[in-house]
């Protein structure tokens, strides 16, 4: 058996961690919040000088061709440090949707481009209460798209966006006629969204109509698990920093039960959402019948582990956690950000028990 | 990544399977009826494994094991797991005692004496660490050893004192007993181990009736129970040291769920063949969320433990990740017995032989009140998130105010 990450995929991981921590610390975060810009341009522009946007574009489409799992290994470390830059939006998101399901038109014009930085891809999948990638009311006929799509994480960055609509994946440029971008406000101050407001506006279909859109939404489940496990860790590992510095009664917080179960807690949910991540990332590297089951647990593993890192991290911070200086609010909006990226709890609880009544139904 | 097998862990796992296959019906066709015959059959079946070379997989061979890898023990525990295979006489035995007294024992003769006939299955032992006034706090225990002379003229140790919650104790041939040798030093620095005869003169073993009706474990007695020198482990005041050897093992014993316990399988036909007064039960989305939990959770520990195996089948140590399993497995087994009885309203209440015709709920019902014993058995709840706390997330010990002053004074504290 083999459940652990190749030698090459830790070695990346050890340079993204060093590159991460030296060059996208909190303070890069911060400034991109405070100043309301889309997203850190210098440290984006470093991200694609080290290959991360060309990971798994094929080599054809001047891309590395790696492997599903060292893109699972990218997205945990930039989940660590909140990096303000495009990365799952276009890397995670756009850029996967376009390999599994582009046409060949659509990745003989735009892998190149990300590859290389010259292009940013964004994802839209929401649309107000309806599961995001789920009964879109868009109206597409005749090649041309009217309906909004709200909250779009990183619209404002990108050149296009792979859109769900009713009928699978869609490709819309965000420079043309018909689509209008507008900033909106969410939870996450870091990564910013918008409204798209479609009128009229030209989009081309992917390859694979609903059974694309479909794998689509299950391999983007294990990859946000990817980033949530990072997000819980990192979290876990700033609660436990202050616990062990800060005083209170006479000796460090740490040396409290009520703290320690805590902390002993987040490492138990992060343990177990790193486990089910590492049981996705082996059914999307193998394409494995198991996908569904393992996506969904996989997301509600890590879903869960992020958020209660993030709450209890501003817990154990006490006041200070509470102000707008200490950076525990980065975790702690960014785990709602993720959980309402892709649908929520009940949502994927829906679609867990039903593969495993399937697979129930045919071990019978 | 990948779930297979390496050439070398397929070629044991083929041998296990062909000898498991030629021999199955040396525990398919034994009589389970009583204890008496029970245990009876658990003997043949363990004699029968030792002739084959599956007993002390992972032993030195100059104890008589196998010198084996931990793969080859894994891979023989998942294919016996398969037959149901009765193995629960040795578990403390051969999974703990016995790895102690072939590590710590004074003299080859110890190890010759005990260990073979244990692998046989021939005696069965248990281990006498608890006691009323020390459960968590295990260093804290006061049965007594103090030196005497033997009617020979040899060193010997007079034991007098109580344990409890031994499991096994009224089925046992042998045990290993902590105690203290020297109550005027700190309570981690005076304790001995020793092996002691179940059946020595002194010896007294009363059944503990559990909540769950049943009676595994039980209450011991030593009154002036005579122990020769030659059965210490470790040295004089060592027993600490010694102990978490055990202790490490049984963690390990403890870890997994049990094999009878119910999960999310079980779940979904329950939750199926209820219709509650909003829908069928499997339908509700309240519903399908604590299946999903319980999913998170058992394949959690499931797919944790590959990590653990996986580390292990490539050389390498396995990360401290495999220590969250047993406070995972415990909760959820008795989230989920609870959950299941309340789908079922009233009729969640019944038991035995009133029991309703509800896929599985006898078994929720049966593994609610166990799971209540698992939260507490081989380590708390609490204990064990100490122990995550401190040994892996490197955080302060607690504060023990008994820890640096003698036995006697500390005694006198609370």
């Amino acid at each position: 058996m083999n459940f652990q990450f190749s030698e090459e995929a830790e070695a990346l991981r050890e340079q993204a961690r060093r590159f991460l921590e030296d060059k996208s610390g909190h303070d890069k975060a911060r400034a991109v919040m405070e100043s309301g810009v889309s997203h850190d341009a210098a440290l984006w522009a470093e991200i694609v000088g080290l290959g991360w946007t060309a990971l798994r574009i094929p080599e054809e489409h001047g891309g590395l061709g790696l492997s599903v799992l060292e893109l699972c290994v990218l997205a945990e470390e930039i989940g660590r440090v909140v990096a303000p830059v495009p990365f799952t939006s276009s890397v995670l998101l756009a850029t996967e949707a376009l390999i599994a399901a582009g046409t060949d038109a659509q990745k003989a014009k735009w892998l190149p481009k990300l590859a290389d930085g010259s292009a940013i891809g964004a994802v839209a999948l929401a649309e107000g209460t309806a599961t995001p990638g789920h009964r879109s009311s868009l109206k597409i006929t005749g090649g041309k798209a009217s309906g909004v799509k709200v909250p779009v994480q990183d619209a404002a960055a990108a050149d296009f966006l792979i859109l769900s609509g009713p009928d699978g994946l869609y490709l819309v440029e965000t420079k043309t006629s018909g689509v209008t971008v507008d900033a909106v406000e969410t939870i996450d101050l870091v990564r910013r969204s918008s409204r798209v407001t479609l009128n009229d506006a030209p989009v081309e279909a992917l390859d694979g109509g609903q059974a694309a859109l479909d794998k689509f939404l299950q391999s983007s489940a294990v990859l946000l698990a990817f980033e949530g496990v990072g997000g819980a860790d990192a979290a876990m590992e700033m609660a436990l920093a202050y616990a062990q510095d800060r005083v209170a009664f006479g000796r460090k917080i740490a040396g409290y039960q009520a703290v320690k179960h805590r902390l002993a807690d987040m490492y138990i949910k992060n343990q177990l959402a790193r486990s089910h991540s590492y049981y996705g990332a082996w059914a999307l590297l193998t394409d494995a019948p198991e996908l569904v089951q393992a996506a969904a647990g996989a997301r509600l593993a890590a879903m869960d582990a992020f958020q209660f890192a993030g709450e209890e991290n501003v817990q154990l911070h006490g006041g200070i956690g509470f102000t707008w200086e200490s950076n525990c609010q980065f975790y702690y909006r960014r785990a709602r950000l993720l959980t309402l990226t892709l649908g929520a709890k009940s949502h994927w609880s829906d679609v867990l028990v039903r593969s495993l009544e399937q697979r129930n139904a045919l071990a019978a | 990544m990948d779930f297979e097998d390496t050439p070398e862990e397929a070629a044991y796992r083929a041998k296990v399977k062909a000898w498991l296959d030629a021999n199955k019906d040396a525990i398919q066709q034994e009589d389970y009826s009583s204890r008496a015959e029970s245990v009876a059959a658990a003997k043949r079946w363990q004699a029968r494994k030792y002739e084959a070379g599956f007993v002390g997989i992972t032993w030195p061979k100059a104890v008589g094991g196998q010198g084996g890898t931990p793969m080859q023990q894994i891979i023989f525990n998942q294919e016996e797991a398969k037959f149901n295979a009765p193995t629960g006489l040795y578990a403390i035995g051969l999974g703990m005692c016995i790895p102690t007294v072939f590590s710590h024992g004074l003299t080859p003769d110890i190890a010759q004496r005990y260990v073979p006939v244990a692998m046989k299955g021939e005696e069965v032992w248990c281990q006498l660490f608890s006691e009323p006034a020390a459960g968590s706090d295990l260093a804290g225990i006061r049965t007594r050893a103090e030196r005497a002379k033997g009617p020979d003229g040899g060193d010997e140790w007079v034991i007098n004192g109580q344990k409890v919650w031994t499991s096994g104790a009224h089925l046992s041939d042998f045990g290993i007993v902590v105690t203290r040798t020297d109550p005027s030093v700190p309570k981690h620095k005076g304790l001995t181990m020793f092996i002691v005869d179940m059946k020595a003169p002194g010896m007294e073993v009363r059944p503990i009736k559990q909540m769950s009706g049943g009676s595994e474990f039980n209450e011991v007695f030593f009154t002036d129970v005579r122990v020769k020198d030659t059965h210490r482990l470790g040295a004089v005041g060592d027993g600490w040291k010694v102990s978490l050897t055990t202790l490490m093992h049984e963690r390990l014993a403890v870890g997994g769920k049990p094999a009878s316990a119910p999960g999310v399988k079980e779940m979904i036909e329950l939750a199926k063949s209820i219709d509650l007064a909003e829908g069928n039960a499997l339908e509700q989305s309240h519903v399908r969320q604590r299946i999903a939990d319980a999913y998170v959770a058992d394949r959690g520990i499931s797919l944790t433990s590959m990590r653990t195996i996986s580390a292990l089948s490539s050389g390498r140590t396995p990360g401290p990740e495999s220590s969250i399993s047993k406070v995972v497995v415990a909760k959820t087994m008795q989230d989920i017995g609870a959950f299941a009885a309340d789908l079922c309203e009233g009729a969640g209440l019944l038991m035995g032989e009133d029991s309703p015709n509800i896929p599985h709920l006898s078994r929720f019902q049966t593994s609610y009140i166990g799971a209540a014993g698992l939260r507490i058995a081989g380590g708390t709840d609490e204990i064990l998130r100490n122990i995550i706390a401190e040994r892996v997330l490197g955080l302060p010990g607690e504060i023990r105010p008994d820890k640096d002053i003698p036995f006697s004074e500390a005694a006198k504290l609370g």
